[in-house]
């Protein structure tokens, strides 16, 4: 059982992910891709980690195959110990769930919020259906009044926070955030990540982030693993990137360019 | 300073919907000289539209309205179309947010170089072409030659944003309105982009107006920026004192972003003062 | 931008149609709807084909008391009578009276567009959404089938199906149902196939919703604003159609006041007495065009793309 042990923080919290020698190709023959390379990182339970990098990095594809969309991937991903099936079932989406990048993609544009939010209870058979959508819209903070609203009388802010909503209504141990904040305003993304924060507190949720942005990943997560190319080269805490302190040269420039400009020499 | 190349003085641009007139721009004033002017504000704010409208590239349904919309001494608000013609690309360009949507993908990109600089200079096509090809080059391009017979769809993003700077550049014209140009670059690249744009608008004394939702970008960037909310400007402000701007809008928006150089728990999320729609912009510190 | 009108001005309905917070699922669709017919109003041509449709429904929902003559009832002392106070229309080769015969033909025309509505649509929706989101050898094998049905011009597979089923307007339906489903498909694979690939569509899949599930809760709505229009537009198509049949003689039989049959039953006189094939040749262009002009305003107000 391989599950690496240098855990960078020396959190010695039970592991809530672990993915270990992932590797994805696209297409085959000469024109085969290789999308990620080699990848292994784990996750301790109720911790926030942050794969960071450039567009074409893998670091999409890394979500989308462990939440099952993408089933052509060799290497092993363990859940909770548990090596989880290639065809997911409803227990891991019981227990797994992601906020997608575009709120205004991401929402059935024709079902109202009371549905998009009663679907995933009747699917796995919740009780309490009326109770559990009000406690949810309370704790994303729209407020019941929302329930009988359609997709597009809401702002890209509201529909984020219905998206959230829909991702936690049947209580997830993981979510998965794929760049949640990227199609929003500044003052808007101020306040999804605030917003983030704090339900990660309030219901000790583990958090698997990924984004370009490096400000918005230090600000969410602990743990940093800058991604090139396919392949994760360097994992840092939030503490090392706010310091500067990067061992790779990409890491570095990437650093230097987050920062606002510079005229490159 | 010399005089100005665009002045804008109460500039207003509605909208005239099935119920209602929806108002964009509500009463801008600003100028632009031979610099680099930043637009920032958040989406709806009309920053955008503000750019189109100096072009009068503004939907059909928009109605334009000011005291004073002028360009180089030319009258733009009375300017005909055929006129406009004559000054978009080759006076003032545009630069947009993606290359993919603005390049014609049937089109090799060097062509489409030439025929820009063709389209506003009376030259033959193998004076154009040298032209195109020391353009290419003067965006950092490594491989001139090869990438003049690549198709839209060969080229990658940055590439493709260096192509857009090189054939909106190559009329040479005196002010260059560029609507997010780096926002769909990859941060490396955007380096790279802004660095080729600055070089470019500094040494030919090209006016610029930036128009970003990037605060920290912008700062760095221009000399100058203006913080668009709800259509009207809050703040015109040296972009070298933004980070002590007195509007509480430039403030607000200034804290609520994620910081990288200390640990934030809670960011502030601006809230919004109804006032703001029919204060004074703040100009240098001082309310006008 | 397009924010519905927010002032709560007014009363009763009004204020229950625009209050910025519905309080029942009911209060929010009907408020949905009422910005759709808000949209609709402002379109003059879609309002008129509106209006032609439900003129030709409450004709055909009151024949017995808007028709003026027994409509089987032959006079052949009478017969080839101009239009006059008596018989508004005139009178056909039998001496019976035209107008009457319209007004009852409304009902055969509507039964048929309807019935082949209702039969087409799910058809076609289930098999064109299953097709585009199963893909693989379930959307090669659905998709050579209408291949199939697609390759014959539809008047001819509708002859066809008739000539093996037997003449009769039941046989008729059926016959165009058939020929007229494989385009619905079509449509609903081709939107289907953009619709799968949207997040939305992603994020039900991650709460573990069953393909069943995805298909008739999340793609099929999706796709209904376009089959709708799509087959409001054919409406004319199927009208002109079933009007073909009757004409050659295989749909309604003779007595029957089928607008085609009428028409064919006319046209031994049209250069004598033109009006009586004239008469119900207007009524099928009416209608049609009625069906297209509401299926053009439609697609403005449904098709978000067009919207």
């Amino acid at each position: 059982m391989s599950a690496p042990a240098a855990n960078a923080t020396g959190a010695a919290q039970e592991t809530a992910l672990a993915v270990s020698h992932l590797n994805i190709t696209f297409g085959s023959g000469a024109a085969a891709m290789t999308a990620v390379d080699d990848v292994s990182f784990t996750l301790g339970h109720g911790e926030a980690f942050g794969l960071i990098g450039e567009s074409g990095c893998g670091k999409s594809t890394i979500l989308r195959a462990l939440v099952g969309l993408n089933r052509d991937y060799e290497g092993t991903i363990r859940f909770r110990d548990t090596v989880v099936p290639r065809q997911r079932d409803k227990n891991f989406f019981r227990r797994v769930q992601m906020v997608f990048q575009d709120p205004y993609a991401s929402l059935h544009p024709r079902k109202m919020v009371q549905y998009v939010l009663a679907e995933p209870l009747r699917i796995h058979g919740f009780d309490r259906h009326q109770e559990r959508i009000d406690e949810i819209l309370s704790a994303v903070g729209l407020g019941p009044s929302f329930r009988y609203r359609f997709p597009h009388e809401l702002s890209g802010g509201q529909r984020q926070r219905v998206a959230i909503a829909r991702a936690l209504i049947i209580e997830p141990e993981l979510l998965l955030l794929d760049e949640p904040t990227s199609a929003l305003d500044v003052s808007v993304q101020a306040e999804i990540l605030n917003l983030l924060k704090q339900l990660r507190r309030a219901r000790d949720l583990t958090y698997l982030m990924v984004s370009h942005d490096l400000a918005v990943v230090t600000h969410l997560c602990e743990r940093v693993g800058m991604m090139s190319e396919g392949r994760i080269i360097e994992e840092m805490s939030a503490e090392d990137v706010r310091a500067g302190r990067a061992a790779e040269p990409y890491t570095r420039e990437f650093l230097e360019a987050s920062t606002g400009y510079r005229p490159a020499s | 300073m010399a005089k100005p190349l665009l002045e804008v003085e109460d500039l207003f641009v509605s909208f005239r919907g099935a119920h209602r007139t929806t108002q964009a721009v509500r009463g801008i004033s600003f100028n632009v000289g031979r610099e680099k002017v930043g637009i920032v504000g958040e989406s709806g704010s009309g920053k955008s539209l503000t750019g189109r409208t100096v072009l009068k590239l503004t939907p059909k349904a928009a109605h334009i309205d000011a005291k004073r919309l002028s360009f180089d001494g030319i009258d733009l608000l009375a300017a005909s179309e055929r006129q406009m013609r004559s000054i978009r690309g080759n006076r003032i360009s545009m630069i947009l947010q993606d290359p993919k949507f603005s390049l014609n993908p049937l089109m090799r990109v060097g062509q489409q170089i030439t025929e820009a600089y063709r389209l506003h200079h009376k030259v033959g096509r193998r004076e154009a072409e040298a032209r195109a090809l020391a353009m290419l080059e003067a965006v950092k391009i490594r491989d001139p030659d090869r990438v003049y017979q690549l198709f839209p769809h060969e080229v990658s993003g940055g590439m493709g944003q260096r192509i857009m700077i090189a054939m909106m550049l190559i009329p040479e014209p005196d002010l260059i309105i560029a609507d997010e140009p780096t926002s769909a670059l990859d941060v490396t690249v955007r380096r790279q982009v802004l660095t080729i744009l600055d070089e470019l608008v500094t040494r030919r004394g090209a006016g610029l107006m930036f128009i970003s939702h990037d605060l920290n970008l912008v700062a760095d960037f221009c000399d100058r920026v203006l913080v668009m909310y709800a259509g009207r400007i809050m703040e015109d402000i040296a972009a070298r004192d933004l980070r002590n701007a007195r509007h509480p809008y430039t403030r607000a928006l200034l804290d609520s972003l994620p910081r990288l150089d200390r640990a934030t728990d809670m960011l502030q999320v601006p809230s919004r003062d109804p006032a703001w729609l029919d204060g004074p912009t703040i100009r240098s510190g001082v309310a006008t | 931008m397009s924010a519905p009108p927010l002032e709560t001005s007014g009363t009763g309905l009004k204020a229950w149609l625009t209050a910025p917070i519905p309080a029942s699922p009911f209060q929010a669709r009907m408020q949905q709807l009422s910005l759709k017919w808000w949209r609709l109003k402002a379109n003059p041509s879609a309002l008129f084909g509106l209006a032609v449709i439900v003129l030709i429904v409450l004709v055909a929902l009151f024949a017995p008391l808007i028709a003026t003559h027994d409509i089987y009832a032959q006079d052949l002392g009478k017969r080839l009578m101009r239009p006059s106070a008596a018989h508004w229309l005139g009178t056909d080769e039998l001496g019976r009276d035209i107008f009457s015969r319209l007004v009852f033909g409304a009902r055969i025309t509507l039964y048929i567009a309807l019935l082949t509505a209702i039969i087409v649509a799910p058809l076609g929706l289930i098999i064109g959404t299953t097709s585009g989101y199963r893909g693989g050898w379930v959307d090669i094998v659905l998709m050579r089938v209408v291949d199939v049905f697609l390759a014959f011009p539809s008047l001819v597979l509708a002859l066809a199906f008739v000539a093996a089923l037997g003449p009769g307007i039941e046989n008729a339906i059926i016959a165009i149902a058939l020929a007229a489903w494989p385009p619905i498909a079509r449509l609903a694979r081709a939107e289907t196939l953009s619709i799968r690939k949207s997040d939305y569509i992603a994020a039900v899949r991650l709460q573990g919703a069953s393909p069943l599930r995805i298909i008739l809760g999340h793609v099929v709505p999706m796709c209904i604003p376009s089959v709708v229009v799509r087959l409001t537009l054919n409406m004319a198509s199927i009208i002109l159609t079933a009007a073909g049949l009757g004409f050659l003689g295989l749909g309604a039989q003779p007595p029957s006041p089928e607008w085609g049959a009428m028409l064919a039953s006319g046209r031994e006189f049209i250069l004598t007495n033109g009006w009586i094939a004239a008469i119900p040749g207007t009524a099928i262009l009416i209608t049609s065009l009625a069906f297209n002009l509401f299926g053009d305003g439609l697609r403005d107000i449904l098709d978000p793309r067009h919207g």
